[in-house]
């Protein structure tokens, strides 16, 4: 080992360089010849971008050889934490976060107002949901976990990242995956399952990217230096290696031709729906929950200050998790050709289900003990509390609306958004710019964020939107269940469907308006974090001791004051 | 007339394999002496340094 290092050459085409070089050449032809024989437009298009994303790939790894061997000893020597690709990955997050959210609102404004399609496909509902959703789940959430992992491996196994062209492999990998999710959706392609709408060619190549981000993290566990693995990293394993193996049930398919962009899935009828739900519920279970468990329970303890308040009730509960969520699915199919015994066993998994996700939340909030000053002060820990409320929350209001009875009045309307949207705006979101509001001081090297008021503007903006948005939900979930189940004297239906839709008006302008909100805040946040790391600090705010603990290492002496 | 069915077996095993992974996880969790590890690893995040170098 250090023979090699101390004989080693400046460049940096190794065996696995000029592997992977050869891979992406290799993807370049194959893309180019799907091109030429593209049964559809779609596809055609679709192999054109793998086809220019490979070929700027080749680019990238001889431009960084040649940089190399121009500067010898980089700025990036490749011996401290690797940083470069978690930024990256911080500023995809704010990026797909507006682009999804924007989405979101305006499919909620075409709800309220159908003219807003303006009759034009690319842009009507059906089509730009996937938009929205694959928007904030994958392409937001996805990116925060992949930069917030690769941030945490790091610090808690004091080692550096795992490989050097393979975590730039999966973030840039991930980028194309969900470009050509997107626009396949604009264009009309789609599995139609939900959650999982790529098509088979872009399951396939996120499968390489995943199976790639699996090994980064593995191999990064592997030379740690920490003889114990912490709790994060079991959520944040736990989260790969599950959506790995859903991702590669759920998308099993036979394409019409290998030139072509549509597909069949392998699995029919109510076997298909089983799936596709077993696969739906745990994309919920493990990508917008045991990931983000692991994003709190680093960011929760480092920005309170205090250790984790019960170590022991984070094993048990991260392991009740593992064994109960995978059975929740049936849940998604009551009342359909699924088996009555399949249906109950999904109801009481998720019933099962309020232990470990209350123990997760207890865990969190008791982690403050201690350290509640925090809150008056700090926003950005605020901001993380309120995710933990709202995760409570929603994973008590799941399991009530998993339950038959409540089921029957639940199902198919927009209560079941709204709870998705208090779990995803509420803890997910949260969450997640609770994070980045850390990692954006830490990762650039500022002292501070430019300004603590504009995160204390974010904070209550998107708890209104959030408000609005649930409220309004519920509301109108109710009267459209009670609606479609209301009963004359003479027993036929008291409502046609089309006046339970207009009913739904006033309800969908209000979470419109919730919508906005929440991008409102949003958008507050990424010009927050961009005047933070061009490393402006807003005049006139004082500075608050303790409100970024850990910037300056080292024990919390006092501050000379200002 | 009742039948082994392999389905019945698979459901059989996977609960006692579940149960028994579970009850090892627990016991791991609340052993006396593992109390110490655990004390300790509750306070990594706030003794990670971000300048340390990794390798």
């Amino acid at each position: 080992m250090t023979m090699a290092r101390a004989e080693k050459t400046y460049g940096t085409m190794t065996t696995a360089s000029y592997a992977v070089m050869a891979s992406l050449i290799a993807g370049a032809i194959l893309a180019l010849i799907v091109a030429a024989k593209a049964a559809d437009t779609p596809m055609a298009i679709h192999a054109s971008l793998f086809l220019l994303a490979f070929v700027a790939g080749v680019f990238t790894l001889i431009s960084r050889h040649f940089n190399a061997l121009e500067h010898r000893p980089g700025a990036d020597d490749g011996l401290g934490y690797n940083d470069n690709v978690v930024k990256a990955g911080v500023i995809a997050t704010l990026f797909w976060g507006v682009a999804g959210m924007l989405a979101g609102l305006y499919i909620a404004s075409e709800l309220a107002f159908p003219a807003l399609n303006f009759d034009f496909a690319y842009i009507n509902f059906g089509r730009l949901r996937p938009v929205h959703t694959s928007g904030v789940i994958f392409a937001f959430g996805g990116n925060a976990l992949i930069a917030t992992s690769f941030y945490v491996v790091q610090r808690t196994c004091r080692a550096r990242l795992a490989g050097e062209i393979a975590p730039w492999f999966v973030f840039w990998g991930y980028q194309l995956f969900l470009v050509v999710a997107v626009t396949g959706y604009l264009m009309g392609v789609t599995q139609s399952r939900e959650y999982a709408e790529p098509e088979w060619y872009t399951d396939i190549w996120l499968t390489i990217v995943w199976v790639v981000y699996l090994l980064v993290f593995l191999g990064t566990l592997m030379k740690r230096r920490e003889p114990h693995i912490y709790v994060a990293n079991w959520f944040y394993l736990a989260f790969i290696v599950t959506i790995a193996l859903l991702h590669i049930t759920n998308n099993l398919a036979v394409p019409e031709t290998w030139v072509s962009s549509k597909s069949y899935s392998v699995f029919s009828g109510v076997q298909d729906a089983l799936i596709q739900w077993w696969y739906g519920h745990n994309a919920v279970g493990f990508f917008l929950t045991a990931g983000f468990l692991g994003m709190m329970y680093y960011f929760v303890p480092k920005r309170a200050n205090r250790p984790v308040y019960s170590y022991r009730l984070s094993i048990i509960h991260f392991w009740s998790l593992i064994f109960i969520y995978i059975w929740a699915g049936p849940h998604h199919l009551h009342y359909t050709a699924l088996p009555d015994w399949a249906q109950t066993l999904g109801m009481t998994f998720s019933i099962m289900l309020w232990m470990p996700s209350w123990g997760g939340m207890i865990n969190g909030l008791m982690t403050l003990s201690g350290a509640w000053d925090k809150l008056r002060t700090d926003p950005v820990l605020r901001i993380l509390v309120v995710s933990l409320a709202f995760y409570g929350m929603s994973t008590f209001e799941g399991p009530v609306m998993s339950v038959k009875a409540v089921n029957s009045l639940s199902h198919y309307t927009d209560w079941t958004i709204g709870h998705v949207h208090s779990g995803a705006m509420g803890w997910v979101g949260f969450v997640t710019f609770g994070a980045v509001y850390c990692l954006v001081p830490w990762l650039w090297k500022r002292e501070r964020l430019y300004s603590m008021a504009l995160v204390s503007w974010h904070f209550w903006i998107a708890t209104m939107g959030i408000v609005l948005y649930i409220t309004s939900m519920w509301v109108s979930g109710i009267l459209q269940g009670l609606m479609w189940r209301a009963y004359d004297s003479q027993g036929f239906l008291e409502y046609s469907f089309v006046e339970t839709v207009a009913a739904m008006h006033p309800f969908y302008i209000i979470r419109a308006a919730g919508g906005l909100l929440y991008l409102t805040g949003t958008l507050i946040m990424v010009y927050n974090c961009w005047r933070t790391i061009r490393g402006d600090v807003r005049a006139g705010e004082p500075i608050i001791p303790d409100a970024n603990p850990s910037i300056v290492s080292g024990p919390l002496a006092a501050q000379p004051a200002e | 007339m009742m039948q082994l069915h392999a389905s019945a077996l698979a459901g059989m095993t996977g609960l006692i394999l579940f149960i028994v992974l579970f009850a090892i996880a627990v016991t791991y969790a609340l052993w006396p002496s593992n109390k110490q590890i655990f004390d300790h690893l509750a306070r990594l995040p706030l003794e990670d340094d971000h300048e340390e170098k990794g390798q």
